[in-house]
């Protein structure tokens, strides 16, 4: 936990009241634990982003280039045209509030310019300002104000408190989505290079490397041999995989994360150990061996460069077919940009189960599969032996992510394979699951080490959910189907609710997986003694020394 | 503050047309000239404004899914609140529009010792928002009988069914009561709720102020202050027939009423009021969940620059062959 | 992705609901509606005048009606006083109807113009009219 994050107790007396002052004259202030570290020069300039220098926040001067009011106003103008949503957005939201408390910034903060609304009216005051007649005539009572030092900074402050999960939108009456406003946001902020490095630097990474971790061709290739190593001991089979293999028939994209550290590592194995009881002909790519796509979070541009990877080495390697990884905004991306952005992708077929026959017909033009729609076919048809006790010490919950739930709407699948895997699921709360999920508030590239006070903020919604259960059913497992959620929400889980473990489906897959040929299994991929193994045990040496007395 | 201004703002807009009529004698600006101005400035205004959202184009599919999405031919999809073809939309925009689904949604959080959370019903705001738009609506349409000579007999029954309580001569209009009970509560909503006072703008007090101006002028000169309705109606046609009259005697409530309607028309445009043009082309409802199914264009999508797979190559060559990876060029 | 076919056609929706009336009435004359006292009754009267004042009547006569209707059947009071101190009998049919038996010519030429139905006639039998 970063130095200076206040105490859960402390950080759950939460004030909602607003203040006496109304929000146009209350500036911003930055709150050390609530912001991240601005880009680098050498991280903006890696990707061609403009005004790259480094820079520090808390600072009073931002190095911002000459006439960068102009710039802004340009940026806005340029995206009302470009975008229906941006300009739509603007005009007809009604403030009924509706959206204010459904936001995991607002409940974890109580700062009302949290609330959706108000943080879309951090914008729509300026737009009113510069961009309507009524806004110019009639100045502040209108809600109309000038962009000035102080708005700009306030919209960075708050569309870096913005992890874009859609929720608002779910319950707004007209659709209106602030993740939308954030991103246009984020647009113009980045028109100035005022990104946050942590965004910016796997930006770069992903840009010239091919992933957000800057893993290189070979590094990848050692890391996941560290898996096999240990898939090796725990099954007694060894997996060799192919890297970069022309002619495979389905490429396989995953978040780089998922190579990189616990717990998304074990779903990793998940993947290993699942295609190779498969048989499956696929292969990794080290160039395309990104799912996630930082650069969303930046600009539509970037996340479109970033993306283009995919279909290209898809088109290099001459696949069929593109099978996706557990992630959440790389759902987004995938399902509602990536064939707009990058295809038509008519190199590819449509995608078939090799194993179960199952024409993905969801997937005819994108032509990507989830993972978790390929693996619940396999289950339904009953290609998989699976021993779901050997999950019985787990008490299993399942995190919707944002991305999937609100942008794809992929429910059923994950919660399909872990009934199947996994002998106790329980239910978080109806209101804080599937299309109502609260995000783990760390998403859109907010999940850095110096802004722990407003992720775990962000987080509190989700994690008071999973306490619930926890307490209720003695839930200590936290399943999910994305990378960012298996970084964050395992920090949240020891800042909210101890002893609340998290893992990725395919995890809790390859646990239950009965491999052909393997050894008797004792630990699960975790190293953990499975379940009825320590007692197994413990009475062998009693009749051992039966024995031998 | 905002609130007193909006107010004060409509109680102008009264004293204008009072002076107006009663001092000045300016039925035919009140009664011809300004209705006249007030349509066509609502709906050329209404229609500048949504040619103007057109004319921007919805470069990504991005509905906003609230169910399961359309896969394997076993798992039961989520028709309407993620609907994956045109007839799903339809029908999921119906009801947005109708009996706004998404507001039904409405939560209120709760935030307990423990920390515990707690997320109970709240349907007041949908309530009062269904209960106001269709009072309004149908309190609309009412009004019909006053702009037909054969007044169609679906209008006579909605009138009927709107007054079948029988209360008082004139009837009761049950949207009446309706209307201005529900107004109140928004208007209360917006000042006694800290959250909904801190947002709420001038624009937002002037619509229920100008509103309810409107409902009360028009209770107060069916039950209370009579007017010569025939001369109303007389006025009505002949407007509507491009022959305006202007009847002698109908009263100063009459033109009261019609001017705060006057300015509700001309100010629509210019106000979040469009919502009700733009509630349709919210391209997070609008939008079937099938982009994987079939391809959404976008008209601006240009050549960007990317990081091929070549220059990947030219910079990883001699640690990709080290590494035991296939290669391009040797 | 525009749909303008779409917008277009949403807006000519809007246009049309909205001049509905206009185009509804486009080419029909509209009459206005005259109400007639000729009635044989009134033609006697020597003063030709109703229980209260003409511009009362025509703004409150329902709202007359009804307290009438109250005062008879509910309280058994029978004897209206108006507002120059003479008495009438409360009566629809006996009071109301004898001067105006003209219902057609009278009462329903502006009902039927305004598209009020009053229900005075669920109850009341209507005067039988001689056709002219």
């Amino acid at each position: 936990m970063a130095k200076g994050t206040p105490k859960p107790d402390e950080l759950s007396r939460i004030d909602y009241t607003p203040p006496q002052k109304e929000w146009m004259d209350t500036p911003v202030k930055l709150k050390p634990g609530m912001y991240c570290w601005g880009a680098k020069a050498k991280n903006l300039q890696a990707v061609g982003f403009p005004n790259a220098r480094d820079w520090t926040p808390a600072d009073e001067d931002w190095k911002l280039p000459e006439n960068w009011e102009w710039t802004v106003l340009e940026g806005i103008y340029d995206r009302l045209k470009k975008y229906r949503s941006f300009q739509l957005f603007l005009d007809i939201c009604v403030r009924c509030g509706a959206c204010a408390d459904k936001c995991h910034f607002y409940i974890g903060s109580g700062d009302p310019k949290n609330m959706p609304v108000l943080r879309a009216e951090l914008l729509r005051s300026v737009y009113r300002r510069h961009f309507t007649f009524g806004g110019k005539l009639l100045g502040r009572i209108a809600g109309a104000r000038k962009l000035t030092l102080d708005v700009l900074k306030e919209w960075w402050y708050y569309f870096f408190q913005c992890t874009e999960c859609r929720r608002c939108s779910v319950f707004c009456p007209y659709g209106i989505d602030q993740a939308e406003i954030t991103m246009m946001g984020r647009e113009l902020l980045n028109l100035l290079g005022l990104n946050i490095d942590w965004i910016q630097g796997p930006v770069a990474n992903c840009y010239k490397k091919g992933n957000h971790l800057g893993l290189e061709p070979h590094t990848i290739m050692s890391n996941i041999e560290f898996m096999l190593d240990d898939i090796e001991s725990i099954t007694g089979i060894r997996i060799e995989p192919s890297f970069n293999r022309k002619g495979a028939e389905i490429l396989f994209v995953t978040p780089s994360g998922d190579l990189f550290a616990d717990p998304g590592t074990y779903t990793c194995m998940g993947y290993l150990m699942l295609f190779h009881e498969l048989g499956l002909d696929y292969t990794w790519s080290t160039y395309a061996s990104e799912g996630g796509n930082f650069g969303f979070f930046t600009t539509n541009e970037m996340a479109k460069r970033l993306n283009a990877k995919i279909y290209a080495e898809a088109k290099r390697l001459g696949v069929k077919w593109i099978l996706g990884g557990e992630c959440g905004h790389m759902w987004r991306v995938v399902h509602q940009y990536m064939d707009t952005w990058n295809g038509p992708a008519d190199f590819l077929e449509e995608p078939v189960s090799p194993i179960t026959g199952t024409k993905f017909e969801n997937a005819k033009t994108t032509k990507m599969v989830h993972i978790a729609e390929f693996t619940a076919d396999l289950i339904r048809h009953g290609k998989l032996n699976l021993d779901p006790s050997r999950n019985d010490h787990l008490k299993v919950t399942f995190h919707d992510s944002c991305n999937t739930s609100r942008g794809m709407g992929i429910f059923e699948e994950p919660r399909y394979i872990i009934k199947n895997v996994c002998n106790n699921f329980y239910e978080m709360p109806e209101n804080t699951i599937r299309e109502k999920t609260f995000c783990c508030g760390s998403g859109s590239g907010l999940n850095a080490g110096e802004n722990m006070e407003l992720r775990m903020r962000g987080g509190l919604p989700r994690a008071n959910a999973v306490k619930y259960v926890h307490e209720k059913y003695g839930v200590n497992m936290l399943a999910n189907i994305c990378a960012i959620d298996r970084a964050a929400l395992s920090t949240l889980m020891d800042y909210w609710v101890p002893g609340v473990g998290v893992t990725g489906v395919h995890e809790l897959v390859a646990n239950a997986l009965v491999m052909k040929g393997e050894k008797k299994r004792t630990t699960n991929l975790r190293g953990e003694p499975l379940p009825g193994v320590e007692e197994e045990e413990e009475e062998g040496k009693e009749e051992k020394e039966e024995q031998g007395g | 503050m905002r609130a007193l201004f909006s107010f004060i703002v409509v109680i102008a807009l009264v004293a204008i047309v009072f002076v107006g009529v009663k001092g000045a004698n300016l039925e035919f600006l009140f009664g011809v000239i300004i209705p006249y101005a007030a349509l066509a400035t609502f709906i050329i205004g209404f229609i500048y404004r949504v040619v103007k959202w057109g004319r921007s184009p919805v470069p990504f599919h991005i509905p906003t899914t609230c169910g399961q999405q359309k896969t394997l031919p076993w798992i039961k999809d989520s028709k309407i609140e993620n609907p994956s073809t045109t007839a799903g939309v339809i029908a999921r925009m119906a009801l947005e529009v109708l009996v706004f689904r998404s507001l039904f949604r409405n939560l209120k959080t709760d935030l307990r010792e423990g920390p515990r959370l707690a997320y109970g019903s709240d349907k007041w705001l949908w309530l009062a928002g269904l209960a106001f738009h269709w009072s309004f609506l149908i309190i609309a349409f009412r009004h019909l009988r006053f702009f037909m000579q054969d007044v169609p007999v679906v209008v006579q029954w909605v009138e009927g069914l709107d007054s079948f309580l029988q209360i008082g001569a004139p009837l009761l209009y049950i949207t009446d009561v309706i209307i201005i009970t529900a107004v109140t509560y928004l208007f209360l909503r917006r000042v006694y709720i800290p959250q909904v006072r801190y947002i709420s703008l001038a624009a937002d007090y002037f619509p229920l102020f100008l509103i309810l101006g409107i409902a009360i002028s028009g209770v107060l000169m069916r039950y209370f202050i009579k007017v010569h309705v025939v001369g109303v109606k007389e006025l009505a046609m002949g407007l509507v027939s491009f022959n305006p009259t202007i009847p002698e005697g109908i009263g100063v409530i009459f033109y009261i009423h019609l001017f705060l309607i006057c300015v509700l028309f001309a100010y629509f445009p210019f106000s979040k009021l469009m919502h009700m043009g733009g509630v349709f082309l919210s391209p997070t409802r609008n939008l079937a969940n099938n982009s994987r199914m079939v391809r959404h264009v976008n008209p601006w999508n240009y050549p960007v620059k990317v990081h091929t797979y070549e220059e990947y190559e030219e910079e990883f060559r001699e640690k990709m062959k080290m590494a035991g990876l296939p290669v391009e060029k040797e | 992705m525009y749909d303008g076919s779409k917008i277009i056609a949403g807006l000519i929706v809007f246009v049309g609901l909205f001049t509905f009336p206009f185009l509804y009435n486009m080419g029909k004359a509209s009459a206005k509606p005259e109400p007639k006292i000729d009635t044989p009754v009134i033609q006697q009267l020597a003063e030709k005048k109703c229980v209260e004042p003409k511009s009362f009547m025509r703004a409150e006569h329902m709202k007359l009606l009804n307290e009438w209707r109250d005062s008879a059947i509910r309280k058994a009071k029978r004897v209206y006083v108006g507002a120059e101190g003479k008495e009438y009998t409360i009566s629809l049919q006996n009071t109301c109807m004898k001067c105006h038996s003209n219902k057609k010519k009278f009462c329903d030429e502006c009902h039927n113009y305004m598209a009020v139905k009053p229900y005075c006639w669920d109850c009341h039998l209507e005067p039988k009219e001689k056709k002219l």
